[in-house]
């Protein structure tokens, strides 16, 4: 399947959280499948903290690789695109199309960089819900994603209650812990770092590769879990028999990680992240309620399936709970499964035919009602 | 669950019958080990009731997502703190208390989240039961197919005891059914000896 990049640019400013708004703000999108004549059939799906626009599909037929939930997403798959209209967007404040701290402001002619107001989750996702209104979009079927991707799809069912019938908050949580926040914070500290940084205002050709590469390192180990890396690498030397008594890499886990963060920077922007992950330390249903989610999920209309896999130590299965026990407080329509699975966090993109059986019988359901 | 599986045509389950009938339209109904959700589908879309189901296996989980049955992956050994007091105008236990860790603090859960509780069970002192323990072995039959060294009914009791329990706990019974195989009459002048199992509508006192 072929998919094609599009672009939605807003006339209207973007009105933020943190006071400021956004002239001229582009949102890159990726569709598959035909809306229907009464537009009942788009599902929504949110990407993750680097994921992207291209979710299913190639651009080409030549391309190497598919979109990032291609497994998950397509024809007669899990979410099947000859039953959905599926879109999904590329968040604000990223690199992949969308405006953010790297496109030109339309004040200055140049960059924005750190002149590049700070996001929230709840930003990104009014931004999105633009792009609904201008595909002409009253009510989406569902509001599916992962990892921060959840976040957004949390902040759908909270910000605008009436404008989906059902969410699929996956591997989330209803606010970023402080363990999420610490690793966050040392990730920026090797971007800022970077000598090559400069305050954000590296050239495009000489980015902070090294802070950028270090960020992505440790953000990955958060994404695996001590099964998963034991079983994938063990204590296995890489190309080697003996330790190198140096510091160059003697571990395959090492050489792995420094494989990462290297394909990493090469598709990645060292500004996109820092403004990404700050939205994401940001992200609190629960900041407007006085830490009371039951009256942050009140006016939720939505059913939800949330899902938590039983390896995830970042998004654990505890703070899924605390969400499916508020719900239920409010008695809203709620179904909860923790997947078994060794994969830690990464297990939401790892674990396709458990979750997505799950979804597609829920959305059937939804479909139905 | 484990004395004759959900997966049953729940028409043959005659206890589920009983407890089908104790719903009303618009009762919020929470079934406890619902197994793939067959049962509070039928109450759902038969009886007009607002559903949730608690189930420990994630299977079963799925097919309650198909059926269409909100469910919560949950330990009823721990599960129930959730539920505020009288938040369901019915809980469902089927053929489950035998299984659970505690049944003592799940029956005291039960009468508090629900403003009733419906608790089906085998009856251990039915009187085929007796006879294999006077001929000296653990009770074994068509629902009772295990071993006792890897049987999950880790609380088997009788409808004698359910009744001592409810008292000990001032647990009200406002209705008891028995369960009868064959003798209808006999099983219900004699339950204890003649009663395959029995439905308990319990309340709090």
């Amino acid at each position: 399947m072929i998919t094609v990049p599009q672009e939605c640019r807003f006339t209207e400013a973007l009105p933020l959280d943190c006071g400021r708004s956004l002239k001229d703000v582009v949102i890159r999108y990726e569709t598959a499948g035909k809306l229907n004549a009464d537009a009942s059939n788009a599902v929504l799906i949110t990407h993750a903290l680097t994921g992207d626009a291209h979710v299913c599909g190639k651009h080409d037929v030549s391309d190497r690789k598919s979109g990032w939930w291609d497994e998950m997403v397509g024809p007669g798959k899990y979410i099947d695109t000859n039953r959905y209209f599926v879109i999904c967007s590329n968040v604000l404040g990223g690199c992949s199309g969308s405006t953010g701290p790297q496109s030109i402001d339309p004040d200055t002619g140049k960059p924005y960089h750190l002149d590049f107001p700070v996001i929230t989750v709840r930003d990104m996702v009014r931004a999105q819900k633009r792009l609904i209104d201008a595909l002409g979009i009253r009510q989406l079927l569902a509001v599916v994603g992962g990892s921060m991707g959840g976040m957004q799809v949390l902040q759908w069912a909270v910000d605008y209650p009436d404008a989906m019938r059902a969410i699929v908050p996956i591997a989330t949580a209803a606010n970023y812990s402080p363990q999420n926040i610490a690793f966050d914070w040392v990730a920026r500290d090797a971007i800022r770092s970077d000598a090559n940084w400069k305050n954000g205002d590296y050239p495009p050709d000489d980015p902070p590769c090294r802070g950028l590469a270090a960020a992505r390192m440790l953000a990955h180990i958060t994404y695996l879990s001590e099964e998963s890396l034991g079983r994938k690498f063990g204590r296995n030397l890489q190309d080697k028999s003996e330790y190198d008594f140096d510091f160059a890499h003697d571990f395959a886990v090492e050489s792995y990680l420094e494989h990462q963060g290297k394909r990493f920077v090469e598709r990645f922007d060292a500004n996109a992240y820092l403004y990404i992950t700050r939205a994401t330390d940001y992200f609190d249903l629960t900041a407007e309620t006085d830490g009371d989610l039951a009256k942050a999920f009140a006016r939720v209309s939505a059913k939800f399936l949330i899902v938590s896999f039983s390896s995830d130590w970042l998004f654990p299965t505890r703070q899924s709970r605390l969400m499916v026990e508020a719900l239920l407080r409010d008695r809203k329509e709620v179904s909860f499964c923790e997947i078994q699975s060794g994969y830690g966090h990464d297990a939401f993109l790892l674990e396709v035919d458990a979750l997505g059986r799950m979804v597609r019988d829920f959305l059937r359901q939804v479909e139905v009602k | 669950m484990m004395f004759l599986r959900r997966d049953l045509d729940v028409n043959r389950r005659r206890d589920l019958e009983v407890i089908a009938g104790l719903v009303q339209p618009g009762n919020r109904v929470l079934d406890l080990g619902c197994g793939d959700g067959v049962f509070l589908k039928q109450l759902k879309e038969e009886r007009g009731a607002d559903v949730l189901g608690i189930e420990i296996d994630s299977d079963s989980i799925g097919r309650c997502i198909a059926n269409g049955v909100p469910v919560i992956q949950g330990d009823l050994d721990n599960s129930l703190d959730f539920a505020e007091d009288h938040s369901f105008d019915l809980v469902v236990v089927s053929h489950t208390l035998q299984e659970i860790k505690r049944p003592d603090l799940l029956l005291k859960h039960i009468v508090r989240v629900g403003k009733r509780a419906a608790v089906s069970f085998l009856n251990f002192a039915h009187w085929r039961c007796r006879l294999q323990l006077l001929a000296g072995k653990m009770p074994r039959n068509a629902q009772l197919p295990y071993q006792w060294y890897n049987t999950p009914n880790i609380h088997l009791g009788t409808i004698a005891d359910f009744r001592d329990t409810c008292r000990e706990f001032g647990i009200e019974i406002v209705q008891e059914t028995p369960i009868a195989a064959r003798f209808p009459m006999l099983s219900r002048h004699l339950p204890n000896l003649f009663a395959v199992g029995a439905v308990f509508v319990l309340e709090k006192r």
